[in-house]
């Protein structure tokens, strides 16, 4: 049985993280290849190539694939897929924009967001937002499997697969990138933070998420928001956590302000610690949460902030 | 120009869902059921684009039991000026997998040749994100997911998508397909008088066996069951005890 692993890289840039994260999931189905695909990617290759249980790292450099673009990314690794059983991939946007292509590519059902492996035909994953747990069992003969990385501890570091550098599909010529515009910022990425702080409705306006973020900051956490506090522009779209935005599991879930819906509690209930602080006592958000504090939060915030020198 | 736009009948969002006992599935008898939200964005802006008049038509199409042709009236009554609907199962238990979906929307899009196909990005019951990509692959076409915000230009649409750093924007060539997320429209309600203007619409019925399309799952359901659940813990009195506490169990 054999793997083929797309490695999460943005601008020549390997999320390890991530990738380490599916690499842990995809040990059980056989031997792993990694799969570098960037306009740049040597150094995501060579930095890949040392995860643990990786056995070789498959590297496709050209301009083509800079933006990681759908239809010539969806291309390459379809061509790439006939010496593999699975193809995997960490489940962040960029995979969920490419794999399903690769998936009605192969004549393959993909399976999103795969929460844990049976065995090598078999799997679990969450629906219904969280509020149930399938088994499905894939009846294909290439299995094309994103993980939702929250539920796998990152494989370690000290492999040394090799660095093959591999040609490049043609260009399909269909879509062109324009612009990002990413948020640079100095704290922890959302799904590998050690602690996040995250802002919901309750919070009441884009100057007060500043409070969040003040908390945030003493504590070396990421924030995060629900999609209320998105949808209400009080907070940017990547920092949402719930189904349809990103899943996380710190060790510590300080919810500020949330009221706890079902589509938010699923993105987040796998916290090791989780902290509620939310002046509703009956917030269903305190129903998950190890410690609730009923309080205004714009009392208790800078409070907490300050208590924490 | 012609947009297509794909609706899901699903569980309504507000609705508790509960897995039935026996872990053969969620229970939808009796439950009510919407157009999946994501797809009712994704509906307003195409119907948006109509009244720019940047579209001259737009086609609804539903896949899945009889009853989804409450969800194509729903979707007449909205603005789509006529509804297809391909009866696919009859059983609402039996969800047709993205993969036939994305066939079945291929032979429909094969004999309407629309230049736009405007999709959810997700439904809200099997959670899988992944019609619009399959049926972009199937087509050749371009694609572009997780949608924020849509201009159609001649022959592209630019598109902005909601990715996890936070925004790009990519010109896809048309005929394309563009999948939406939440935030790029406010869909609006349906009128009274346009619920009764829409029984009169077109509304054409078809099967996924008389389009010989072959919808038998890839995925078989071994079960469903409850998630884990979380017991609740303490609560705390202050910002004090919080802290106390949180040493304690070495959360700080």
């Amino acid at each position: 049985m054999a793997v083929l692993l797309l490695a999460e890289i943005t601008n020549g840039e390997l999320s390890l993280d991530a990738t380490a994260k599916a690499v842990s999931a995809s040990r059980e189905l056989g031997e792993i290849t990694v799969l570098a695909v960037g306009a740049e990617c040597a150094d995501a290759a060579s930095q890949a190539a040392a995860i643990e249980n990786v056995t070789k790292v498959l590297c496709a450099e050209d301009s083509l694939y800079g933006k990681r673009l759908a239809e010539p990314t969806s291309m390459l690794i379809a061509s790439l897929a006939q010496d593999y059983d699975h193809i995997v991939a960490p489940a962040t946007t960029d995979a969920k924009n490419i794999m399903p292509r690769v998936a009605a590519l192969l004549d393959a059902m993909v399976i999103s967001d795969v929460s844990a492996v049976i065995d090598h035909e078999t799997f679990e994953r969450l629906i219904y937002a969280g509020n149930a747990v399938q088994t499905v069992k894939s009846r294909d003969a290439k299995k094309v499997i994103t993980f939702r990385t929250s539920t796998f501890d990152a494989a370690g570091s000290g492999g040394r697969a090799t660095v093959e550098d591999i040609a490049v599909s043609d260009n399909p010529q269909l879509s062109e990138w324009v612009e990002d515009k990413l948020a640079s910022s100095d704290r922890p990425e959302l799904t590998s933070a050690g602690i996040v702080v995250s802002g919901g409705r309750g919070i009441g306006s884009e100057e007060n998420f500043a409070l969040v973020e003040k908390l945030a900051d003493k504590l070396g956490a990421a924030v995060g928001a629900s999609r209320a506090a998105v949808d209400s522009g009080y907070a940017p779209n990547d920092w949402q956590v719930g189904q349809t935005g990103k899943v996380v599991a710190p060790d510590l879930y300080i919810a500020i302000g949330i009221s706890g819906a079902i589509q938010h509690l699923a993105g987040m209930k796998d916290s090791k610690t989780i902290v509620a602080i939310n002046k509703d006592e009956e917030a269903p958000i305190f129903q998950v949460a190890d410690f609730g504090l009923v309080a205004d939060l714009f009392q208790a915030i800078p409070e907490l902030t300050d208590k924490l020198d | 120009m012609k947009i297509l736009v794909p609706v899901k009948r699903v569980i309504d969002y507000n609705v508790k869902v509960r897995v039935k006992g026996d872990g053969t599935g969620v229970d939808l008898a009796n439950v009510k059921m919407s157009m999946n939200p994501f797809d009712e964005v994704a509906l307003e802006e195409a119907i948006r684009l109509k009244e720019a008049e940047q579209a001259d038509e737009v086609i609804a199409v539903s896949i899945g039991v009889q009853k989804a042709q409450e969800t194509l009236r729903t979707a007449l009554a909205l603005g789509a000026d006529r509804g297809i609907l391909v009866v696919a199962a009859d059983d609402v238990h039996n969800d047709i997998e993205p993969l036939a979906v994305a066939r079945i929307l291929k032979a429909i899009v094969d004999e309407e040749q629309p230049n736009l196909v405007l999709a959810g990005k997700q439904a809200i019951d099997n959670d899988m994100n992944a019609t619009g990509q399959m049926l972009a692959a199937l087509l050749g076409w371009s694609q572009a997911t997780f949608a924020s915000e849509l201009s159609v230009k001649d022959e592209h649409a630019v598109v902005t998508r909601e990715v996890d750093g936070g925004l790009q924007t990519i010109r896809v060539k048309l005929p394309t397909i563009v999948t939406v997320d939440l935030r790029l429209n406010e869909p609006r309600y349906a009128s009274l008088p346009n619920i009764i203007k829409a029984k009169r619409k077109p509304l054409e019925e078809r099967t996924a066996a008389d389009m010989n399309i072959d919808v038998d799952p890839r995925l078989e359901i071994l079960s469903t069951t409850e998630p884990a659940t979380r017991t609740a813990g303490i609560r705390v009195n202050s910002v004090d005890e919080l802290v106390e506490k949180l040493k304690e169990t070495g959360a700080l």
